[in-house]
């Protein structure tokens, strides 16, 4: 009797802190939404998103942050398009031509899993020093370099968590038919996958775009929209961290606007890759 | 029937790892017939089918000596063209596992890679092969859905056109039906009693009434070793070995 009471009030407690856990998060998520929304919402306009700083990032109160906005949007995609030419081969060449398991392998999985626990600022100063050996200055393309660094680990790792799951069967199969490794991963794999890489893709493009420390010292920050890769370029994190750390009350409402405008960005990013991963996924083969 | 030695297999040992897993294996597969290799789970069936169009290579642990010839051809060689002999070589698998595209594209598959891209020979290649499996008039309103809408039997079919279009002399299939019910099981079994008359067939099977109805020669393995191999007739009749008797009288199942 004591037991099944004791056992009972143990289901309880348990099931208390399940449920505070729970609550705890969610209302630190929305108390996060809400008071970025709450603060951003009276400074977010038109001008906010079609128009570029008047006055200087970090007293002007007129203008917009276009600027951040098209070149966070140049950096994230020229990263993640350039981590792409990267990440699929990498994460092809491990699944379906080195053999499953083997130390080298284990070895590279090692390797991206550390690299993925790096810290972005730390890729910011490798960024930099590299810069300054080969004399470059703060630019657009140093920043895409620097961020896709910063992301390929991330996409190698989370396609090549799908690849593992592509039955031998279908490897096999597609073998059998007189396919050689590399057209078997690019026409049946590559194809199996899809679901998969695009959530990869879209995972390193959130990141990339969100990132403010890589950047920091390789991107740079204008109040201009570049118009070449060796021209510096505005970030919307950083556009964040500079607006908030101006004197001026109306310039620091404006960081919280554009905080407003990088999480509407990223909402659309993760909304449409469940989209499209549920879309490719009736394809699929099991 | 000419009965003809297609394969043939001289001291055949493979190893994965430490572990033995065939056992100097002597054997004659004949040509234009086919071939049940029987015994347990388990006993290294799979793996001697997979050694002849050399699946085995995609596991790096996996050590081979021996010979395996198809004709004068070194199936073991390592310069020998291996997507040639694969293509000579159809496999169906235990599941099907169709390509992850349309019906259509899942015949012409074989055919692209090769070079094959004039539409006319396409089509007309993916109606006969779809009709020799009777699948055509299941399908031919449907060509582009993609192959996963099929039924697993209708798969299996689909898998084994599929093998057909890239013109083999040879099947190997791993227990093909195993996945299937029995009415799919039974057009399975049917389609190899008519196409061993071009093709030679290597069926793994561990279901002994399975065997009995489709083999002309049976192979009868077990841990890793041939135990007894034969024309079917002799072995299911006049079995020699102890091992083979008390296997049909279905002590090991």
């Amino acid at each position: 009797m004591i037991k099944k009471m004791f056992q009972k009030a143990k289901e309880y407690l348990n099931r208390f802190l399940m449920f505070f856990s729970t609550l705890i998060i969610v209302v630190v998520l929305l108390m996060i939404i809400i008071s970025i929304l709450y603060k951003g919402l009276p400074s977010l306009s038109w001008e906010m998103i079609s128009q570029i700083p008047q006055g200087g990032y970090y007293f002007g109160k007129e203008g917009g942050i276009l600027n951040a906005i098209i070149g966070s949007l140049y950096l994230a995609l020229g990263s993640t398009i350039l981590g792409l030419c990267f990440s699929l081969p990498l994460a092809l060449y491990i699944n379906i031509h080195r053999a499953k398991n083997s130390r080298l392998v284990n070895f590279i999985r090692f390797l991206l899993d550390l690299l993925w626990g790096i810290p972005s600022i730390v890729y910011g100063a490798f960024g930099f020093s590299v810069m300054i050996y080969f004399g470059v200055r703060t630019s657009l393309l140093a920043g895409i370099i620097t961020v896709t660094l910063f992301i390929i680990p991330i996409m190698v790792r989370s396609m090549d968590e799908v690849l593992k799951t592509v039955p031998k069967g279908l490897l096999e199969s597609a073998l059998s038919l007189g396919s050689t490794r590399s057209e078997t991963a690019y026409k049946v794999v590559c194809r199996q996958s899809i679901p998969g890489i695009v959530t990869a893709i879209l995972l390193a493009f959130g990141r990339a775009i969100g990132d403010a420390a890589a950047v920091l010292f390789t991107a740079g920050y204008t109040d201009y929209i570049p118009t070449a890769l060796n021209q510096p370029v505005a970030t919307l994190p950083l556009s964040i961290f500079f607006q908030l750390s101006s004197p001026i009350p109306e310039v620091q409402n404006r960081a919280y606007a554009a905080a407003v405008i990088l999480t509407v960005i990223i909402l659309i990013i993760s909304v449409s890759s469940r989209i499209v991963s549920s879309k490719f996924k009736q394809k699929k083969i099991r | 029937m000419i009965n003809g030695e297609k394969i043939k297999i001289n001291h055949l040992n493979l190893y994965i790892g430490k572990e033995h897993i065939l056992k100097d294996i002597n054997l004659v597969i004949p040509e234009n017939q086919l071939t049940v290799i029987l015994g347990p789970s388990g006993c290294g069936k799979t793996t001697l089918l997979k050694s002849l169009n050399r699946l085995t290579d995609l596991n790096p642990d996996v050590k081979i000596t021996g010979n395996i010839f198809n004709g004068n051809e070194d199936i073991l060689h390592p310069k020998i063209e291996i997507t040639q002999l694969r293509k000579k070589m159809g496999l169906l698998s235990q599941s099907p596992y169709p390509l992850p595209m349309s019906i259509y594209d899942n015949i012409t598959y074989g055919l692209k890679i090769s070079g094959r891209r004039r539409k006319k020979f396409l089509i007309r290649r993916v109606e006969n092969y779809l009709r020799q499996v009777s699948l055509w008039e299941e399908v031919k309103d449907r060509l582009k859905d993609p192959a996963s809408a099929l039924s697993i039997g209708q798969q299996q079919r689909l898998c084994l056109a599929r093998g057909l279009a890239v013109d083999p002399e040879i099947i190997l299939a791993d227990e093909p039906t195993s996945a299937l019910d029995p009415v799919s099981s039974k057009d399975i079994e049917e389609m190899f009693l008519k196409l061993k008359q071009r093709y030679t067939i290597v069926v793994v099977t561990h279901i002994l009434r399975q065997a009995r109805r489709i083999a002309d020669y049976v192979i009868f393995m077990y841990l890793g070793k041939v135990i007894e191999h034969g024309p079917a007739k002799q072995i299911f009749e006049h079995p020699q070995h102890e091992m083979t008797k008390a296997y049909l009288k279905g002590a090991y199942n």
